[in-house]
């Protein structure tokens, strides 16, 4: 219960200091509209094939997820107040509460792309949209338990700006691959039950991410 | 009271192969006034770090025991305060909400908020308690990080450069809790401070040793 507890306030304290510093909601809102622009404008009135589609629709949740997301553990050694969360609250709790914060984060960031997709890009048409958002929901689930640990790491870094993307990529290529598959699959009008494939992949990545980030977080956080 | 021990066995710290600490051996029990002194660069900070969980040693040990059973890490947590350049608080939260956070995830009793405000009075930042801490002076910053180590009344307090960034009246508040400190528990601090030094009932020199 305790660690519930202290998750919970690490969750709200990150809510409230995003709300009011704004670090990285401005970031990752000002890259949505300016990606989502550039894929509009360079479309004109071509008819890019769906795959092609899926895969920008991806590109863009990516590299708006990274241009966000490293700010939960950059702003705190930024700012000097990582030690102070380090002699506050276990490892666990601070893990669970960023997680958690940035699942958030990235979930409501992947709705608004994937609205202003279906309603910008009319060649872009969702079919069956059970795929389409369980699709939505998995692949930002991963890429916060993903870019949870891997903003730890980066954190004590110099080159933090560019070392994020440069080592999530790898880490979260059969995540965006599957992605990519399953977004296909809801514009092609398939049934849910031919997803569940790309599902468990989806599912199994975020355990596995989840449950070795819990494992070596302690290590990552205390050194 | 329960009887408090705290031990530092070998401590030693490398940094890219080089040397910061070696051998930093030592045993404290309640009621101690244990001050660190060394050279501008002889590893206080670090060792401090050490000494409080938050930093690994590369070799050695910190054992800290509560009524003669050892507390691990991270366990120990709640048992120390710490004030150091190099903790701030959050900026962009009032110096209240500083604190309420901290009593949150430290699961305090509901006195806590009474004990705050006995705190941002003596330290003379209770008028300034809902501005938020960016607004605040590095004097004010520092007054508000005593708070924010006194607030859960910790067996162990430790101090690198107890006195900086404060004025006389800063300094008095803090050395008031120094002297309550070491009445109540262990007071641990790192300084070159000549004043400082004196509520020390033993010092030990990182270049020599216990003296």
């Amino acid at each position: 219960m305790m660690i519930i507890s202290t998750s919970y306030h690490i969750f709200v304290k990150e809510f409230v200091s995003e709300f009011r510093t704004r670090y990285a909601l401005n970031a990752l809102l000002m890259f949505v509209v300016t990606t989502l622009s550039i894929i509009l404008f360079s479309i004109g009135q071509e008819s890019p094939s769906i795959d092609v589609l899926s895969g920008t629709l991806w590109i863009v949740i990516f590299f708006s997820a990274m241009s966000g997301l490293s700010r939960t553990f950059v702003a705190e050694e930024e700012r000097g107040t990582s030690l102070t969360l380090r002699l506050l609250v276990n490892a666990s709790s601070v893990y669970i509460g960023k997680l958690v914060y940035n699942f958030a984060l990235i979930l409501v960031l992947s709705v608004i792309i994937a609205v202003s997709y279906v309603l910008f890009i009319t060649e872009f048409t969702v079919k069956t949209f059970e795929i389409f958002w369980l699709t939505i929901l998995l692949g930002s689930a991963g890429l916060a338990s993903a870019s949870t640990i891997l903003a730890a790491i980066i954190a004590k870094a110099n080159t933090k700006g560019t070392l994020f993307p440069v080592l999530a990529f790898p880490i979260l290529l059969p995540l965006l691959l599957t992605c990519i598959n399953a977004t296909k699959l809801a514009t092609e009008g398939a049934f849910l039950v031919e997803a569940v494939k790309e599902f468990q992949i989806l599912i199994s990545f975020t355990v596995v991410m989840i449950a070795t980030s819990f494992l070596v977080f302690d290590f990552v956080w205390k050194d | 009271m329960k009887k408090l021990t705290f031990k530092s066995e070998n401590i030693a710290k490398l940094y890219n192969r080089r040397i910061i600490l070696e051998n930093i051996s030592f045993s404290l029990s309640d009621g101690t006034a244990f001050a660190i002194t060394g050279k501008n660069g002889s590893g206080k900070s670090t060792l401090v770090k050490i000494l409080c969980g938050v930093l690994s040693p590369t070799r050695g040990s910190v054992e800290f025991s509560v009524g003669g059973a050892i507390v691990p890490y991270p366990d120990y947590y709640p048992h120390i305060g710490l004030v150091s350049p190099y903790l701030n608080m959050y900026e962009e939260f009032t110096a209240e909400e500083n604190l309420s956070f901290i009593a949150k995830v430290r699961s305090l009793e509901r006195e806590w908020q009474e004990r705050s405000n006995m705190l941002l009075k003596e330290f003379g930042i209770y008028d300034h308690r809902k501005k938020e801490v960016r607004y605040y002076s590095s004097g004010m910053k520092q007054r508000l990080k005593y708070c924010a180590a006194l607030l859960h009344q910790p067996s162990l307090l430790v101090l690198d450069e107890p006195s900086s960034n404060l004025d006389s009246y800063g300094i008095d508040a803090v050395r008031k809790f120094m002297v309550l400190q070491k009445q109540n528990g262990i007071l641990m601090f790192a300084t070159n401070d000549a004043e400082d030094l004196q509520f020390a009932d033993r010092v030990y020199s990182i270049e020599i040793g216990n003296h």
